[in-house]
């Protein structure tokens, strides 16, 4: 590990000013980012620790809730509003890493988690994210578990979290504090960024920015579930997920909200496939044509071709659930 | 402020680098924490931080002042183990025990946290009480790895201290 500065930020004011010298990163729960310092592909000169800053706790706010920044996963997967109002959320979160990584891990480090992929960890590769304009190696590479969607020529990695695809299909808001003390409300769905030609920034924030909480609307009802499919049962990362909210009224899908991980290097909503389901009756045919129209630009890299079946199927079975059919 | 560890205080100079892992294992002598793969993938460096288990490998000693932590050594000694130490032994929970200490500590806030109702994935009911079966303990302990591959005798030691404590 390179050496760092530590400091601990006593305010949110202070935090900011810490975070906007060159080289400074906040650390939450370091479950990610001090595993990328070990190994050198984060070098951050100066590490400012976030955790006794008055970010904890879950509150209510209007007809929602509002998680701190600094709720550990288990708080929020154990907190009886969120197991009882918002299931998808607490099953998505359930869904990753173990028991010991949440009680670490942090609502604001798991919302920024990099989105990454093998060839990010090994020095020896080349990688746009880690090293802009080193070219990508996954490219042409082994890319079993890479992007099919929204993926460009600079970078086809994956955002790998279940927490934050959930938050997307419930629509939830990322409260940041900026450098100049000033407060933004930024969409869950508009948090995390394509690759285009610049793969190393994986979400919107700006240096001295630091996440205060989450916002979760108020609790949408429905159907909720989460499904996560992977290489083992437990304890790793998503081949493809998809975080449902689902409506039936008189046999009719009323409205249907929909996520999906594993996908792209953002957590994936598309809301022509929603607006395609709402008001029609729940069929295997419906549920063929939303499957072809999320999937309508998709395209495999080689190894990973066959995360365009399996999302279709996983879609399906979801839906299948959701709308009261077997599996 | 000191971090407490097993009870005891101990001051926390050192490299802002090191993890909480290897300030137990070499600056306060405590080796019964294991480091296996030092990157949060293994569980053997598993112990109890204010009474919830961690990974000690992915977090940084300095961050813990004023904390409280717990190693296998703070859990029982040879001659008065741990209920699940005990059980460890009588099931044979390991064959070279280097995944131990951790796969006990682990076991240890696993108990407490379904005494607390938390619930995991394989639950039927995210927001119902847990209740634990082998494929619950095996879904809570997955972050626990033995190369051993001893996860029957595991499952049943913690099974066993789970019914003597229902
Ligand atoms: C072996 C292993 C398996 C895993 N499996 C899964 C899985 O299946 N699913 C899954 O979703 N995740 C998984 N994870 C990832 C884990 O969920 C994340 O590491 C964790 O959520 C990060 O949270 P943290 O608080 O520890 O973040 P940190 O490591 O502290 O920080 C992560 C990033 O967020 C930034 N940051 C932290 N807090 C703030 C803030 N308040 N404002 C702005 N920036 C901030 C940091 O600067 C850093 O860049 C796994 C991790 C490991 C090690
Ligand atoms: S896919 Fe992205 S993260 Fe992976 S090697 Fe290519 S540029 Fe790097
Ligand atoms: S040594 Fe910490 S998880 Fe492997
Ligand atoms: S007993 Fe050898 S690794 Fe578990």
């Amino acid at each position: 590990m390179k050496p760092f500065d530590y400091q601990r930020a006593h305010g949110l004011g202070d935090a900011g000013q810490l975070l906007v010298a060159e080289g400074a990163k906040p650390i939450a729960g370091g479950t990610n980012l001090l595993d990328l310092m070990k190994l050198e592909v984060e070098t951050p000169t100066a590490l400012v620790d976030v955790n006794r800053l008055p970010l904890g706790g879950i509150t209510p706010h209007g007809e929602g809730l509002h998680i701190g920044a600094l709720v550990s996963n288990s708080a929020c997967a154990a907190d009886p509003r969120i197991r009882g109002q918002y299931p998808v959320l607490a099953r998505a979160i359930l869904a990753g890493a173990t028991f010991q990584l949440r009680n670490k891990a942090t609502t604001g480090g798991n919302l920024c988690q990099r989105t990454r992929c093998y060839y990010f960890y090994d020095l020896s590769q080349s990688c746009n994210k880690r090293e802009p304009g080193t070219g990508c190696a996954a490219i042409g590479g082994f890319n079993r578990i890479h992007a099919i969607l929204g993926a460009s020529d600079a970078c086809i990695a994956t955002y790998p979290g279940d927490m934050a695809v959930a938050l997307s299909a419930l629509d939830a808001t990322v409260e940041i504090h900026g450098a100049k003390g000033d407060k933004r409300m930024v969409p869950v769905r508009d948090f995390h960024r394509l690759p285009g030609d610049t793969p190393e920034r994986d979400n919107v924030l700006e240096p001295g920015d630091v996440i205060t909480g989450v916002v979760l609307p108020a609790p949408p009802g429905g159907t909720q579930l989460y499904r996560k499919v992977r290489d083992r049962a437990s304890y790793a990362f998503a081949l493809v997920s998809v975080a449902a909210v689902v409506h039936l009224e008189e046999g009719v899908i009323a409205s249907a909200r929909l996520a999906f991980g594993g996908l792209a290097h953002k957590p994936w909503h598309d809301p022509r496939v929603e607006a395609l389901l709402e008001g029609q009756a729940p069929s295997d045919a419906l549920f063929d044509e939303a499957a072809a129209l999320l999937l309508d630009t998709a395209r495999g890299q080689g190894s990973n071709d066959f995360k365009i079946p399996l999302t279709r199927r996983t879609l399906k079975a979801v839906l299948r659930e959701a709308t009261g059919g077997t599996l | 402020m000191p971090i407490t560890i097993n009870g005891a205080e101990h001051d926390l100079d050192v490299d802002p680098r090191t993890s909480l892992l290897d300030f137990l294992r070499t600056g306060c002598g405590l080796t019964g924490t294991k480091k296996g793969c030092d990157h949060g993938q293994c569980g053997a460096c598993t112990v109890l931080l204010n009474g919830q288990r961690i990974n000690s490998c992915l977090t940084l000693a300095v961050m813990h002042d004023g904390d409280s932590v717990t190693t296998i050594e703070g859990l029982g000694t040879p001659d008065a183990p741990h209920p699940l130490q005990a059980a460890f032994v009588r099931h044979d929970g390991y064959q070279c025990g280097y995944c131990t200490p951790g796969q006990i500590c682990s076991a240890k806030a696993m108990l407490d946290e379904v005494a607390a109702g938390w619930t995991s994935f394989v639950s039927d009911d995210v927001a119902g009480a847990p209740k634990l079966s082998e494929e619950e303990i095996r879904e809570r302990m997955s972050g626990n790895v033995c190369r051993c591959g001893a996860y029957s005798n595991i499952v049943a030691a913690i099974a066993e201290v789970a019914e003597a404590q229902a």
